[in-house]
């Protein structure tokens, strides 16, 4: 061997033993690499590990569900069949309320960055009482208020409380994604002779919605979820329809796991598909 | 002729620890095809002058005409003037969600009902100019510093303004990249334009500029051609804050 090979090599050894991994997962033999990750602490999309604790969970649930259907039968396949009648008294109030939330949340928002103290101060009220009170309160409240003024169909109603309800979150995420924009942005619109609206129409906004929507993604889950809650104003939904099993049949426990499962599944489902939007969005940065 | 005519102008702020007097009394005119070079230290209320003249800020006191419209007089139309001075940032501001050709085009369709077609031609002839034609359909992430200043000149260009006032357009850029931008600057000077800038690009002011102004602590202290005042500024703190950068 000649002399430098051996040199080069203990060199190469003592360059070994002196590298800190701090990646738990580098390997221990092999080339000198100084490995310096943060994919311990915070996982990214592209490692393994989130994409299998979403899976894990999803699958259970689908693969838990499938072995209940397919042998308990009974009571299982009927007590699925009553609850997924729900699904679209759950889907529709759901869909319909992110759309009034959004449509109230934008007005919100614009109000708290108006430059009209009053503004100001109605959207300032508005999203502290409505943070201030338990949803579950507001709900009902409005949900009797609106039907005892309007006398309007229950569904509607309580389409309405929930937007009133999420509209206020939705105006504090709308707000702080306009605030996310840099201020140069206005001052060039303005001075290109802009007026305010103007700007907030093809500079600001098109802007706050990349932004936001990430958020809104999330928003839109926990609104299904609460969206169950709507089964107190007599709307039959997922809940509902579970309830009402149980009180015929007394199998409690059965009945609230096919429930649970079903609204895992499509909570699974959903943030799987904001996952993905998120993603496209940062691609096309 | 008076383009740009800043009289007895002051601007004072509200700050946690008392008002600040940013600009002090300044007065200056711009005359017509005119290139006006303001120096001086930082925080020295070169830039709040600036945005004093296309009202980004409102002036505390004294006028601002421009082209003998005062913009303070109530029957003023602050839209209109604001169309007719082009402003460019030192953060460049460009539109990131926009292509380049939409970041030139958009003011003009909007603000002057332009039609789509003609306002097209006139970006893709302004970015012929700047040197960037092949770049129109990238977003303005994709370019390097200089480009996007070309750019943000472009598009203040599409508006046709009569006078264009540049905000230290040269300060956020690479050594390397200051040049293009400079050549753009100094083809725009030679066509006439009339300009009032802020910059520390003493190159510039003594190839292109009529006039430098030197401010300090809000105030205009001396105002004369660059030959006298990098040669022979009369005082005392101009001839310090020159000796330090040039």
């Amino acid at each position: 061997m000649d002399i430098n090979e051996i040199d080069k090599k203990i060199k190469a050894e003592a360059i070994r033993q002196h590298t800190v991994s701090v990646d738990p997962n580098a390997p221990k033999s092999g080339t000198t690499t100084i490995n310096m990750t943060d994919g311990v602490l915070i996982p990214k999309k592209e490692e393994k590990h989130v994409l299998t604790s979403w899976r894990l969970t999803f699958f259970g649930a689908v693969i838990l569900s499938a072995v209940l259907i397919i042998f308990f039968p009974d009571p299982y396949r009927t007590i699925f069949l009553t609850c997924l009648r729900g699904a679209p008294v759950t889907f529709e109030v759901t869909v319909f309320s992110i759309i009034g939330a959004v449509i109230i949340g934008t007005f919100t928002g614009l109000g708290s960055v108006s430059k009209r103290r009053w503004i100001n101060m109605i959207c300032g009220v508005y999203v502290e009482l409505i943070r201030g009170i338990p949803l579950l309160v507001q709900l009902i409240f409005i949900y009797y208020a609106v039907g005892s003024l309007f006398h309007v169909e229950g569904l509607i109603a309580a389409i309405f409380s929930l937007s009133v309800c999420f509209g206020a979150y939705m105006g504090e995420i709308v707000r702080a994604g306009i605030q996310a924009i840099p201020k140069g942005q206005m001052e060039a619109a303005i001075a290109l002779g802009m007026s305010r609206s103007q700007a907030f129409r093809y500079i600001i906004l098109p802007q706050t919605v990349k932004v936001i929507l990430p958020a809104i993604g999330n928003e839109f889950i926990s609104m299904l979820k609460d969206s169950s809650l709507v089964s107190v104003l007599s709307l039959e939904d997922i809940l509902r329809c579970g309830r009402m099993y149980i009180s015929r049949t007394f199998l409690s426990l059965e009945t609230m796991l096919v429930v649970a499962l079903i609204y895992l599944m499509i909570t699974l489902v959903l943030s799987r598909l904001v996952g993905l939007l998120e993603e496209r969005l940062h691609k096309n940065g | 002729m008076a383009k740009i005519e800043i009289q007895n102008l002051s601007k004072d702020f509200n700050t946690p620890n008392g008002v600040l007097h940013a600009v002090k009394n300044a007065s200056l005119t711009v005359n017509d095809g005119e290139v006006v070079v303001i120096i001086g230290p930082s925080g020295s209320g070169k830039s709040t002058m600036l945005r004093c003249v296309n009202g980004l800020e409102k002036p505390t006191s004294g006028h601002i005409l421009i082209d003998g419209t005062d913009t303070a007089d109530p029957a003023t139309d602050i839209r209109k003037m604001r169309e007719e001075v082009g402003m460019v940032f030192q953060s460049f501001n460009l539109f990131p969600h926009l292509t380049v050709l939409e970041n030139i085009t958009l003011a003009p369709i909007k603000v002057k009902k332009m039609p789509k077609a003609e306002a097209s031609e006139l970006a893709m002839k302004l970015l012929k100019r700047v040197g960037l034609e092949e770049k129109a359909e990238v977003h303005p992430a994709q370019l390097s510093g200089g480009q996007q200043q070309r750019v943000a000149i472009a598009r203040a260009l599409a508006m046709n303004p009569k006078a264009m006032l540049f905000d230290e357009p040269t300060s956020a850029l690479d050594p390397e990249m200051i040049k293009e931008v400079l050549d753009v600057m100094l083809s725009l000077a030679k066509d006439g334009m009339t300009m009032l800038l802020v910059t520390h690009e003493m190159g510039f002011a003594k190839a292109a500029a009529d006039k430098v102004v030197f401010m300090d602590k809000g105030e205009i202290i001396e105002t004369g051609t660059p030959e006298k005042m990098f040669t022979a500024p009369e005082n005392d703190r101009a001839k310090d804050f020159l000796a330090h950068i040039l």
